[in-house]
């Protein structure tokens, strides 16, 4: 399956990647190799094969209902390019 | 009985369809995936830990007791719990949302399909089916008014544990969207999984609402986020079918787009469109196995449950013989079941429902506070009917006693006591005011005599303004008909 150009700068978009514009036919390129590879593995019968989850049989692991983190906004706020009384503040955005 | 409301326009008649999605943060001390607390009302970002926040290497570790909840309130709506389900990502940005994408659950949900059995104030009753509930992570919250160009991010809500609850399209106006809110609302509450503080932000609703000619085919929907009253929603309902109605007619069609409800224009407007924000590219998220749940377990957690809103319905109706709204309507209102038992001890049930749900509910709504904040407690609202029951004052002097321990809280046989307002059950008393009441009106009296019966009843008024009120009306009654006409049958 080969990817249009459109399709490369929809996917740039969705994940927030700035795209030059003559960066989008190499990408749309080596994104259409890796969509082959999981062509061919889609012709391999896995009917009647249940989705494995995990290599190793393993249950999912519960926590108990206990406050036993939080309350270290330094380190939270720490690397946040701007902050401000206790808050990240970021550009506006507004409904 | 009626059906559902619906709307008129120019054309003629159309009908509504709504669905529901109800967040319900599930009832824990701790956030779904972190050890962070939840509790509501603290410092900007002090309840966040660095899983809350997403920092680099962090890992999801999931709390059993938000699975716990999921389980019985899937129960408590007569639910399939699902043995298996499994977590997926729902990628987006958003400034409130750190990790760039929600842990939620797509294809493989805790909860299938339920239903919610919901009475209407006409004496209707919707069973309302329930898709599916789901367990996900909340956002944080975006804060605006602390500054023209910025926004400020707190996220403590980032990672509490929401039961979302997705109803069928099985609603039809705004009456029954509103009276399904309560109810589930009561339900939750019941069984203790979420507090039901909508206020606080524990329940929220988005309400699918989309508009047709009666029977005919769905119609293009608008979803209306974040309504966060029962009121809110009912009017955020009406007002977006008749926008719907309204373009229709005009010969335009609707754009499915998310709207957002100002209760203060009392209109919806749409959100900034955001292209893309449909496209969430779900997938089972790689830090979380699948959820497997033991059927031990699941009846460990139905054993849990205490008697839920139907089955006290049930009860309400059976032993205390009420009708079947009052009974819907004391479930449907939290700890009002509980209420109205404590107060009907010894007592009428049914004469005590009815002061509940007309006298002491319409105070409340007029007041605009819970019934937890009563200034008329149970035991005096029960003292009350017990003092109309033994006669001591008639069921419209209670109405008066009622008012005032609504407005000072007193109780009813301090408020007789001091106003003198004790029923006049003597005899004589009323006899001698029935003959002063014939005596003043000769011409009615020969309006009675010439077969003009009606008019005993004005004079029951006449004599009832005589006493204030305080004449037992009964006795007022037979005393006058043994005067006027001694021989009658009546």
């Amino acid at each position: 399956m080969a990817l249009s150009d459109d399709d490369v700068r929809r996917v740039a978009e969705l994940v927030r990647i700035g795209l030059d514009e003559s960066e989008v036919k190499p990408l749309g390129e080596e994104l259409s190799r890796i969509f082959s590879w999981i062509e061919a593995l889609r012709e391999v019968d896995v009917a009647g094969v249940a989705p494995m989850t995990s290599v190793v049989e393993m249950q999912l692991r519960e926590r108990d209902d206990a406050v036993t983190d939080g309350d270290c906004r330094d380190q939270v706020l720490g690397n946040a390019p701007a902050a401000d009384d206790g808050h990240f503040v970021v550009p506006r955005v507004i409904e | 009985m009626t059906g559902a409301r619906t709307i008129v326009g120019a054309t003629g008649e159309w009908e509504l369809v709504i669905g529901l999605e109800v967040h319900a943060q599930a009832a824990t001390r701790s956030k779904l995936f972190s050890g962070a607390a939840t509790a509501f009302g603290a410092e900007p970002n002090v309840q966040v830990s660095l899983v809350d926040a997403a920092m680099p290497g962090m890992l999801p570790v999931i709390n059993g007791a938000a699975v716990d909840q999921a389980i019985r309130t899937g129960l408590a709506l007569g639910a399939e719990v699902n043995r298996f389900s499994v977590f997926d990502r729902k990628n987006y940005f958003y400034p409130d949302l750190p990790q760039g994408y929600q842990i939620s659950q797509y294809r493989h949900p805790i909860v299938g399909a339920g239903e919610l059995r919901v009475d209407l104030p006409d004496g209707r009753t919707r069973v309302v089916g329930i898709e599916r509930l789901h367990l996900e992570q909340d956002a944080g919250k975006l804060v605006h008014d602390r500054s023209a160009t910025d926004s400020h991010v707190d996220l403590n809500r980032a990672g509490i544990p929401l039961m979302e609850i997705v109803s069928r399209p099985d609603l039809r106006d705004w009456e029954e969207a509103g009276a399904y809110l309560r109810k589930l609302r009561a339900l939750l509450r019941a069984i203790g999984s979420c507090d039901g503080n909508m206020e606080q932000g524990s329940l929220r609703a988005d309400a699918n609402v989309s508009v047709r000619r009666p029977g005919a085919p769905l119609g293009t929907r608008c979803e209306l986020k974040n309504l966060n009253s029962v009121r809110f929603l009912m009017r955020a309902i009406e007002v977006e079918a008749r926008r719907q109605v309204g373009i229709i007619e005009a010969g335009e069609a609707v754009r499915q787009e998310t709207r957002l409800y100002d209760p203060q224009r009392n209109e919806t407007r749409a959100m900034r469109s955001k292209e893309d924000a449909h496209d969430y590219r779900y997938f089972p998220d790689p830090d979380l196995l699948p959820l497997s749940l033991s059927d031990a377990r699941i009846e460990r957690l139905r054993d849990s449950l205490p008697e839920l809103p139907d089955e006290i319905r049930e009860r309400l109706i059976g032993e205390y013989g009420l009708t079947p709204y009052d009974a819907s309507v004391l479930v449907a209102e939290p700890d009002a079941a509980g209420f109205f038992e404590a107060a009907a001890q010894g007592r009428s049930g049914k004469r005590v429902a009815n002061w509940i749900v007309t006298n002491l509910f319409g105070a409340l709504n007029e007041a605009e506070r819970p019934l937890a904040e009563s200034p008329v407690s149970a035991e005096a609202l029960g003292q009350l009917v017990g003092l109309i029951e033994n006669g001591t004052i008639s069921d419209r002097i209670a109405r008066d006693v009622f008012e005032e321990m609504f407005r000072t809280g007193s109780s009813p046989q301090a408020i007789v006591e001091a106003r003198g307002l004790r029923q006049i059950q003597d005899a004589d008393a009323i006899d001698a005011a029935i003959d002063a009441a014939l005596s003043a009106n000769p011409g009615q009296l020969e309006q009675y005599r010439a077969g003009k019966t009606k008019v005993l009843g004005w004079f029951v008024g006449q004599v009832m303004k005589a006493t204030r009120g305080q004449a037992n009306p009964a006795l007022v009654n037979a005393r006058l008909r043994q005067k006027l006409d001694p021989d009658g049958a009546g």
